[in-house]
């Protein structure tokens, strides 16, 4: 029997990102709310030191910052006809643990999606014909960009992001992104510092017509203090940025930019190593009563509250509704259902070139430090000719020079041996990369549900994702391809590779940590769990707030998108649901 | 690898001490109106004790110090697997956390998988390598009447191509190939020979010397528009500055 604790106003489960937004401005609104995190509390001084932190073994190999298998895995097939085996370890993307989540170890790329991906049915269908997504399941994502656009600029003024602006009000900036949706204002900082091999990427796609600038950027180019008065530093380059936190107070994350505030608020509890086994519902199944939850103390409680907030990583959003019950499993054999539907990643390419006599000190990095085109991303191209929709953002960003990692050497280079030592000297200085980060389109099969085997430590089912990439998304990705086998040619490198991209996921190398859906935001219950305040289309007290209310993905990273969720929640609770509690959208 | 992280919060309240450190919270693992923060509270790495062998039998650390030998050899360019300490290294390892998989998923049922779904053997890393040393062990004894360690380095080249490129196949067991196996050893000596050095290899950061690569540095604001330009200063270690 659960011990039964006092009820508070909002129940969060998980301290990352969208928690941490969540809880500030539900505390400001008056709200007295309790935070429930699985991992442990961690901050900068102590836990992301920067006596130790540029520790590639511990941090980048080992995974010292990241969820364990041992906590919580998955399970992995890419066909309904396979059987699921469970990754016994993380490898091609990896979830964060504990306080800041996987926000404490991103890059940092922080991009807004486009009014084109809010309203993508709409706009594709009519630009092309609904032909044209024939074998998707693209959707609208329920809310338009001119109602969402405040939230972004929210989010980035708290993050302090490094960037310029492309479009301002309707007219393009010289040196931004021509291809982004109107913003309202500027980036609040100016863009980071350009190193040898983003500068030599812009001059030269520059030339051949595309429109280059540098990435928006998480990793501040100068200090700078936020809206809720905490301070940032500047970044120094380190290169120890994805999978590692950051030690200089550079990077944005619920760290350096909402706990000094929030964690000093009375109406605000935190309780860490505190796992969230289900959300529990009134006896008639219409609104959520509390959670049951393990303390680190090994005792089960039992939390109630007015509004459950679900603010994990999206897959574990997917798991918890699943395991609780909430809503109705999506089924990709008759298409019906919405919990665990249209389940997205991202498709990727890379291209490396090896010089002779440059010098690139590729150690000069951070988790943003580059320049982005994106000529052929979203619909910015016309695909009227071309048999797919989507596309990708080519990217020139210098994340590090970190060796066990980070080695390149040209194709057909042994291993190991003398031969495979003389080119890992050669290539690791004079070589230079960029990549395609694509979009992934939603399709029937892929999914996420419980699996029927394998289970976790307190003995429940591990999320399934069944998945592969859509013959939509091969066909986008090696388009994209050739189109940096063309970008490549005039840098005149010795070597070039561009890598293609093939049918068959494999859960081994890394990728990205970027997994969308699952309980995708809408204006229709039928296809979508959360309604266009990411509140529960079935308990209207439950909300869902993260990356797995993507309708799709696109082919940018989504923490930007995820922080103007988490915002643009905040306010259709503080303004809307406590006045008026009930669901916000009826159909 | 890091013990201290392990320790749980329930195992800590009983002491004392911890109880002390605690007191600035409501009761321990509630958190509300302060950032909780207690002096030399940060998780350092502890640097390896070089000497002796944790895991490896003598005739294991022979073998593995021959194969990073050859993996890495000794040249112009830097010195080989054995003298950087890359067995010594791996043994660290297999001694700790990462040997024994205490961060996996290791639950059963085991089943062969798809090679999309990475390994599915049950036995951890440090299993892996006491078996596969073993069969390596009887191979060169059944085709050369030798230990590895005895061979002349072509004839070891011959062998580690043949288990990387699939002429060799060892006596493992189901769910752990010979390729795995050799993977296994590949990915751990080039850990060792490019790590910090305060995991027992990369010794005077020889590697980081041979490729340029400064370490631990942290700050290169000074050189961040310096294009084209060799970075002036060589590399530092979390260890020490002379690693």
């Amino acid at each position: 029997m659960a011990k039964l604790l006092p009820k508070r106003d909002a129940v969060i489960i998980g301290l990352g990102w969208t928690g941490s937004i969540l809880a500030q401005q539900l505390t400001d609104a008056g709200l007295n709310v309790v935070a429930l995190e699985r991992g442990p509390w961690r901050d900068t001084a102590t836990d992301f030191n920067i006596a130790y932190m540029q520790d590639e073994l511990r941090y980048a190999i080992r995974k010292d910052l990241f969820l364990k298998p041992s906590v919580e895995a998955m399970t992995m097939r890419n066909a309904m006809d396979q059987t699921a085996l469970p990754m016994r370890d993380y490898g091609s993307f990896l979830p964060g643990d504990g306080v800041g989540g996987a926000g404490v170890h991103w890059n940092g790329h922080t991009w807004r999606f486009w009014d084109s991906d809010f309203s993508i049915k709409s706009h594709l269908t009519q630009r092309y014909g609904a032909k044209k997504l024939q074998g998707l399941t693209l959707q609208d994502w329920g809310v338009t960009w001119n109602e969402i656009e405040k939230s972004f600029d929210k989010f980035e003024y708290l993050c302090g992001i490094s960037g310029k602006a492309g479009n301002l009000g309707g007219q393009v900036q010289p040196g931004g992104n021509p291809f982004e949706s109107a913003r309202s204002r500027e980036y609040p900082t100016p863009p980071m510092k350009m190193s040898y091999a983003p500068t030599l990427f812009a001059q030269t796609v520059a030339q051949q017509g595309f429109h280059p600038f540098p990435t928006p950027s998480a990793n501040l180019s100068t200090s700078y203090v936020n809206p809720l008065g905490v301070r940032m530093g500047q970044c120094t380059y380190c290169g120890f940025c994805e999978r590692f936190a950051c030690g200089n107070y550079s990077k944005a994350s619920a760290q350096t930019t909402i706990l000094p505030v929030l964690m000093k608020k009375p109406n605000f509890e935190l309780r860490t190593e505190s796992e969230v086994l289900k959300i529990n519902l009134h006896s008639d199944g219409k609104m959520a009563k509390s959670v049951t939850y393990i303390g680190d103390d090994g005792i089960e409680y039992e939390q109630p509250g007015d509004i459950v907030l679900v603010c994990a990583y999206g897959l574990m959003n997917v798991r918890m509704l699943l395991l609780s019950k909430i809503g109705q499993p999506y089924d990709p054999v008759s298409g019906k259902g919405t919990i665990g539907r249209n389940y997205c990643y991202q498709t990727s390419s890379a291209a490396r070139m090896f010089f002779d006599g440059k010098h690139f000190n590729p150690f000069i990095g951070s988790g943003t430090l580059g320049q982005t085109m994106d000529d052929f991303n979203g619909d910015a191209f016309d695909h009227s000719a071309l048999d797919f929709v989507g596309g990708a953002g080519i990217n020139c960003v210098v994340t590090n020079g970190r060796p066990i990692g980070n080695r390149p050497t040209p194709p057909g280079t042994p291993r190991w041996g003398a031969k495979w030592k003389q080119a890992t000297v050669d290539g690791y200085n004079s070589s230079m990369g960029f990549s395609s980060q694509g979009s992934s389109y939603p399709v029937r099969e892929n999914y996420l549900d419980l699996d029927p085997t394998y289970t976790d430590r307190h003995g429940r089912p591990l999320l399934r994702v069944t998945f592969d990439f859509p013959e939509n998304d091969l066909r986008m990705s090696h388009y994209l391809s050739d189109q940096m086998e063309k970008i490549a040619k005039p840098f005149g490198a010795k070597v070039t590779t561009v890598s293609r991209i093939k049918k068959g996921w494999d859960s081994v190398p890394y990728q990205s940590t970027h997994n969308t859906g699952g309980a995708v935001m809408g204006s229709d219950p039928t296809t979508s769990a959360v309604n266009k305040y990411l509140q529960s289309w079935d308990v209207p007290n439950v909300f869902v707030v993260g990356a797995s209310a993507f309708a799709h993905n696109a082919g940018m990273n989504p923490t930007g998108t995820v922080g103007a969720l988490a915002f643009w929640t905040a306010d259709a609770i503080t303004k809307q649901y406590i006045k008026s509690p009930g669901a916000l959208v009826h159909t | 690898m890091h013990p201290s992280r392990t320790v749980s919060r329930r195992s800590l309240l009983a002491s004392a001490a911890a109880l002390a450190i605690l007191a600035t919270t409501a009761d321990g693992r509630n958190i509300s109106g302060n950032l909780p923060w207690s002096p030399f509270a940060g998780d350092p790495p502890k640097p390896v004790n070089p000497l002796g062998w944790y895991f490896f039998t003598p005739g294991e650390a022979a073998t593995v110090e021959a194969i990073a030998d050859r993996l890495i050899p000794a040249d112009h360019l830097s010195p080989g697997g054995k003298d950087s300490g890359c067995a010594v290294y791996i043994d660290r390892q297999l001694a700790g956390s990462f040997g024994q998989a205490s961060r996996l998923y290791t639950k059963g049922p085991f089943a062969k998988g798809l090679s999309t779904q990475g390994y599915q053997g049950d036995l951890t890393p440090a299993g892996r390598y006491r078996l596969g040393l073993r069969a390596l062990a009887d191979y060169t004894h059944a085709t050369y009447k030798k230990d590895f360690v005895a061979l002349t380095p072509a004839q070891q080249d011959v062998v580690l191509a043949g288990l990387d490129g699939g002429a060799i196949i060892l006596k493992l067991k189901p769910g752990f190939s010979t390729k795995e196996f050799f993977e296994l050893v590949l990915q751990g000596t080039m850990e060792g020979f490019f790590a910090d050095p305060l995991y027992g290899g990369n010794k005077n950061m020889a590697s980081w010397k041979m490729i340029g690569f400064p370490g631990a540095r942290y700050d290169y604001r000074d050189h961040i528009d310096k294009h084209n330009v060799p970075y002036p200063r060589g590399p530092v270690s979390i260890y020490s500055a002379e690693g």
